[in-house]
């Protein structure tokens, strides 16, 4: 029996709001429309008990009512009660069969709770919709537009006709060998790209030639395990290999690109760090731990989400972050979460809908949801998204960037996980699906148009409470030591998870007993299936008991699913048969590598341009306040809550009025001092022009960040994240080693070691246009840095918003007046130009200088400079503290002195105050600090420019006679959040 | 003098048992987090307590409605074990989601006439998630949480924090037993603060006992002034958060009681 419940909001029908909002957008004259939120029950059960569990569970009494039919009958598509217009059009969106639902999970737990026991439910979303407006394929057109998604839903316009949910029947064991002797590097390739293996035939030359060894071919469960292991998302395939590459200092060779720089950095600060190393476990485990207090290390990992984001932003952006949560909770022995950061690179918002090729979804849209995503996955783990960024590039179209990460905490000396021979391969959390099939794979592959309908399978959706309960429980097992070594199923599913744990003792694992959410999965499909929520650990048998009867405390399904052997064989069985049997040092280590080449031609010097006509100083800075790069994220920031756990010290927007943070900072510990700040250095507009300061002033800006805000400055740990194009290319390769020369620089000159990082090189969108030619856009080489920096004592944090009127303003560090990449150019007042050299001993010194005056409390707040410079720095001190400013550019230290501003020259006064050089500082200081702060910062570059006033002003001097502007703080401020109300009060 | 002792309770999607335990530790108590399963199992648990508190969280997801499924669970397994901790002088605290739980279990409304659920937390108006900081107004009248309380700032954080009743009599009839405890105020600059559209600007509400309690606001996180958007270079960062009454209000309460 399949029944219905629809509810009926009676009060605010917000959802059917969406439709008349989304069919006004697209051009329609609509004004009301109504809507239900569906339950489709199928089970033995009879109206009474539906409608009981109808009002009981599903309808507020008091804002809504319901109704009850059998799928099919008429009242279900007869208009709601109380609606007075008649609507005869009525839209289903619903999940597809197979997708994960969570809600309709939920419900139906609930109602076995009330003691009705269904077989399935799903949810639904239902709208009637005035005919005389629209047709049904009008109606169509605005819910794929705005109310589903291709890769997970489906629309169905008119009654539905339903007869059951529940499918599939149990999968009957079939092996079936690939045949691979006998075909050319061509077919080769065809069978990669046919099975989404993303193999090169060089590849399948070697995997063929093991198993020719073997006297066999391949299964196709073992072509599918090396495809995930060997795949750019699980080994660092392209950034490990053997480089030739030609730069402007002329040729050099790697053996190894990573290992030689960024693993490099950290294995020298290391070593002259000596006793007093504080990394614990760098780039082995899922996350990268460091010291932290007497009892507790940290530990921290950033991952990419890309292309399922770019399919389905919501569920894509969503379990990036549930997977980051689990890379924390897979660490050592397991690590509690402690804070998530997210950062998203689209398209401007205002990308012409015309100039958008087929298949893309608007940036728009897609930004709505992947904050949602991370919203609703964010919030309901109760981990605070408390850092973050957008960063906005037209290259981003078709491919964007979804970063997420995770901070976490465990005791201390905890890191180091073992797998024992004997363990059990324990699986714990949610059940199994086809969800995700092909991931790994996926993403090591271009993005084309045709993606939506190739890859829907490779979406995932999340279902945070799982991975909730799943982290109550894992955390109370590790808190009793209930196991040896721990993982997550991430990308590559079960295949990765118990592939990596048992690299090197080997495993049998019988796939039949994996917990299935619906039957008729092969064994293939179980083993690589990437359905989330899920942790793989190695449990001695002697302890399974327990930590059996801890999952069932917690409400998790643990189930044992084999053996870690320790005779080097990962052997795979279905109802006892052998389906796969592959050798783990082949596995781990055969891949061959192959040479690459990498060339980089630093592109040709462009003088700058400019573009000025009617503008004054006031006016471009307004632009730049406004710019989408720079302006207030407090729409994003609002709907996360990043106050939850009670630890955050610095919020992402601090002062009476609210104004951004440089570094957030949480405590590490309820009721101790010591803290954790995160930062964040993105430097886009850079990659194209050169890829080596791109790196180096993105981890001086995620650095400055932790700096401003108190952190210790040789305590600071780094991470890496690259997202390039298509690095098969010379050229984009050259791009990657340049960057990756520039990490080595600045980590081993700040002191700061990487701790972990991970990279997604294949971000190409592929297209054809009207004209049928195929059209290719890579994303601009883009290097996330993230700095995890630590302090003492939170209560010595300062904020970026000014304090008091009669207080000192100075900048410290040198300032350079080359304005390439920088926001003049994002609003299109220059082009061209050089790009800031940073000199990182100069940007070490002013780190040290502030950290010695934040400790001695010196400081009243302190702004690092990054997007915007100067002017742009001192807006958003006074938009934070609600004061006004006076001060003098004239005043600014330069490397240059030529560079000097001169009153009556804008352009003059414009390169002073909106250059970028990095490393640079403005801080406040009360009149009696000033003698003190002379001492600290004597011999550095620095100087006082002007002093905090209360005349709600900002005034900007050139010379002390010379007013270049005078503008109301609120103006600037309105101008800051202008973009971000727009979106709060725009769609959601 | 013995220790005044809170149970918080915790279930799939809590999220905030840990702060709010740390709260009540910091006022002086004892706590003790215990899953719902656990305390189904065993209500006698319960017998060693003197406050129960429902913490924030994603119970069950809210995947249907806010608390919707912890209501249900806690109204057909506990219900009668809390009813009698109550009548035994037993305080009651639901903090956000725990609000929402309260509210839907009938606890701080048992004198609705219709016998229904007659007042709710529903979707925000602006149909969104939101975390801020808002000013409070507390009238405290019987409700011991909020003694000695009077304007003051907490944040907010929920997409199902507006409440509202069935008809305007029964909101009088709660308005008029001094059930509406906690409003949402004006800023200093004259703008309301009330985040979500509710009614009145009811933030929180007591039942006619004043020892049920349920707000949407969370106390726990301000406890410390560290935990204040603006403290740094303004405020103490040692000093108290507003927040901190209300757990050392219920345990003096208790203190006196347990002599």
């Amino acid at each position: 029996m399949l029944w219905e419940v629809d509810v009926h909001d009676r009060q605010h029908d917000t959802t059917a709001q969406d439709l008349v909002t989304a069919a006004n957008d697209l051009g329609f004259d609509v004004h009301t429309a109504h809507a239900a939120t569906g339950w489709l029950i199928e089970g033995d059960m009879d109206f009474d008990e539906v409608r009981r569990i109808g009002t009981r569970l599903f309808t507020d009494p008091v804002t809504e009512v319901c109704r009850v039919a059998k799928v099919g009958e008429a009242e279900l598509v007869s208009m709601p009660p109380g609606a007075e217009e008649t609507h005869n059009l009525i839209l289903h969106v619903l999940p597809k069969p197979g997708v994960t639902d969570p809600a309709a999970e939920s419900a139906k737990e609930a109602m076995a709770l009330l003691g009705v026991n269904a077989t399935a439910v799903r949810s639904l979303k239902k709208y009637w919709v005035p005919a005389e407006c629209m047709t049904s394929e009008q109606v169509a057109e605005i819910a794929w537009k705005r109310l589903a998604s291709e890769a997970i839903h489906e629309v169905i316009i008119g009654p539905l006709t339903l007869s059951r949910l529940s499918g599939g029947s149990r999968w009957e064991l079939k092996r079936e060998h690939v045949r691979l002797n006998g075909l050319n590097d061509s077919e080769l390739e065809e069978l990669s790209r046919q099975q989404c293996l993303a193999l090169t035939a060089k590849e399948l030359h070697a995997v063929r030639e093991h198993f020719n060894s073997l006297g066999r071919e391949p299964f196709e469960i073992e072509l599918e395990t090396i495809a995930q292991t060997w795949s750019e998302h699980c080994c660092h395939k392209t950034l490990g290999s053997p480089i030739d590459h030609i730069g402007p200092d002329g040729e050099s060779r790697y053996d190894n690109l990573l290992k030689e720089t960024v693993f490099a950095s950290t294995e020298t600060v290391r070593e002259q760090l000596g006793p007093d190393d504080w990394c614990v476990s760098v780039f082995s485990d899922n996350s990268g731990v460091v010291r932290f207090d007497g009892d507790h290390d940290i530990c921290v990992k950033v991952e990419t989400h890309n292309h399922p984001s770019a399919i389905e932003p919501y569920g894509g952006a969503a379990t990036g972050l549930g997977g980051v949560i689990r890379d924390v909770l897979g660490t050592g022995h397991g690590a509690k979460p402690l804070a998530n950061l997210d950062v998203f690179c689209v398209a401007p918002l205002n990308t012409p809908a015309k100039t958008i090729p087929p298949g893309i979804i608007p940036p728009e849209k897609l930004l709505h949801g992947v904050v949602a995503g991370v919203r609703d996955y964010g919030n309901r783990m109760g981990i605070p998204t408390i850092a973050g960024a957008v960063a906005f590039h037209s290259g981003y179209l078709g491919n964007p960037l979804v970063f997420c990460g995770t901070v976490g905490l465990m005791p201390r000396d905890s890191a180091d996980g073992r797998v024992e021979p004997g363990d059990l391969v324990v699986v714990a959390g949610g059940r199994t699906g086809r969800d995700g099939i092909h991931g790994a794979t996926f993403s090591s592959i271009e993005l084309s148009s045709e993606s939506e309908n190739q890859s829907g399978g490779s979406v995932q959706i999340g279902h945070a409470i799982h991975e909730k309960t799943v982290t109550d429980f894992v955390l109370a097992a590790s808190e009793e030591q209930l196991f040896h070594a721990i993982t997550d199923c991430g990308a590559g599913g079960l295949s990765s998870a118990v592939g990596e744990m048992g690299a090197e003792l080997g495993a049998e694992v019988d796939l039949e007993k994996v917990p299935l959410k619906y039957d008729g999965l092969s064994a293939t499909e179980v083993w690589i299936s990437e359905a989330q929520e899920r942790m793989v650990l190695a449990v001695s048998p002697s302890e399974w008991p327990r930590l059996a009867e801890v999952a069932r405390l917690e409400g998790v399904e643990a189930t044992p699913i084999g053996t870690f052997t320790g005779n080097g064989q990962l052997v795979l069985r279905w109802n006892g048969e052998s389906v796969g049997d592959l050798n783990c040092h082949f596995l781990h280590e055969g891949r061959p590598r192959e040479r690459l080449r990498s060339i980089f031609t630093p592109p040709q010097h462009l003088p700058v341009r400019w573009s000025l006509e009617n503008e004054n100083f006031e006016t471009v800075l307004l632009e730049l306040l406004r710019s989408e790069d720079v302006a207030s994220k407090e729409w994003i920031i609002r709907q996360y809550d990043h106050e939850v756990q009670g630890k955050s010290v610095l919020k992402p927007l601090l002062g009476p009025m609210g104004g951004p943070a440089d570094a957030t900072v949480i405590r590490g510990v309820l009721g101790r001092p010591r803290g954790i700040l995160i930062g964040i250095g993105l430097r886009h507009h850079l990659g194209t022009i050169d890829p080596f300061e791109m790196a180096v002033g993105g981890i001086v800006e995620a650095v400055s960040n932790c700096i401003a805000s108190g952190a210790d400055p040789e305590r600071i740990a780094l991470l890496d994240n690259f997202c390039w194009g298509d690095c098969r290319r010379p050229d984009s390769l050259g791009t990657l080693v340049e960057a990756c020369r520039g990490c080595y620089e600045a980590a081993v000159t700040l002191q700061a070691p990487f701790v972990s990082g991970k990279d997604s090189l294949n971000n190409v969108f592929t297209w054809k246009d009207d004209a049928g030619v195929v059209k290719e856009q890579s994303i601009p080489p883009t290097l996330l840095a993230t700095a995890i920096g630590q302090i003492n004592d939170v209560s010595l944090c300062v904020s970026s918003d000014f304090k008091r009127a009669g207080n000192r303003i100075a900048v410290v560090g040198i300032s350079t007046t080359e304005l390439g990449g920088s926001q003049l150019g994002v609003i299109g007042r220059i082009t061209g130009g050089d790009i800031p050299k940073v000199d990182l001993k100069n940007c070490q010194n002013a780190f040290k200088s502030i950290y010695e005056l934040n400790q001695q409390r010196l400081i009243a707040s302190c702004h690092d400079l990054s997007d915007g410079g100067l002017g742009v720095a001192l807006a958003e001190m006074a938009i934070g503290g609600g004061l006004g400013a006076d001060i003098n550019l004239a005043k600014v230290p330069l490397d240059d002195t030529d560079d000097l501003a001169k009153p009556d020259e804008l352009i003059s006064l414009l390169r002073v105050a909106c250059a970028e050089t990095p490393g640079r500082f403005l801080i406040e200081v009360k009149e009696e600090n000033t003698s003190e702060v002379d001492r600290i910062l004597h011999g550095s570059t620095w100087s006082w420019i002007g002093t905090v006033t209360n005349d709600s002003l900002l005034t900007i001097r050139c010379g002390e006679d010379s007013i270049v502007t005078q503008t109301l703080v609120r103006k600037l401020a309105t101008a800051w959040r202008e973009p971000s109300t727009a979106q709060t009060h725009g769609k959601s | 003098m013995l220790s005044p002792r809170a149970l918080i309770l915790r279930g799939p999607g809590t999220n905030c048992d840990h702060e709010t335990a740390y709260a009540f530790e910091r006022a002086g108590g004892h706590t003790k987090r215990i899953h719902v399963q656990a305390l189904a199992q065993s209500p006698s648990l319960l017998d060693d307590f003197q406050i129960f508190c429902i913490p924030g969280g994603f119970s069950y997801g809210d995947d249907i409605a806010s608390g919707r499924i912890l209501a249900i669970e806690l109204s057909e397994r506990l219900g009668d074990t809390l009813r009698r901790f109550h009548e035994r002088g037993g305080l009651i605290l639901g903090i956000c989601n725990g609000f929402q739980v309260l509210l839907q279990t009938g606890l701080l409304t048992p004198d609705s006439t219709s016998g229904k659920q007659a007042a709710t937390l529903t979707r925000n108006v602006s149909g969104r998630f939101i975390d801020c900081w808002v000013r409070l107004q507390a009238t405290p009248g019987n409700c011991v949480f909020l003694r000695g309380l009077d304007h003051f700032e907490l944040p907010v954080a929920h997409a199902e924090g507006r409440f509202t009743t069935a008809d305007k009599t029964f909101l009088q009839q709660l308005g008029s037993h001094g059930q509406f405890v906690l409003h949402y105020a004006k800023n200093r600059d004259g703008q309301q603060t009330n985040p979500n559209g509710s009614e009145q600007n009811v933030a929180g509400m007591c039942d006619r006992t004043g020892r049920i309690f349920g707000l949407m606001p969370h106390p726990e996180r301000f406890i410390e002034a560290t935990q204040h958007p603006a403290w740094a270079g303004r405020l103490d960062p040692h000093a108290d958060g507003a927040g901190l009454r209300f757990f050392r209000n219920a345990l003096r309460v208790i203190g006196k009681d347990l002599g």
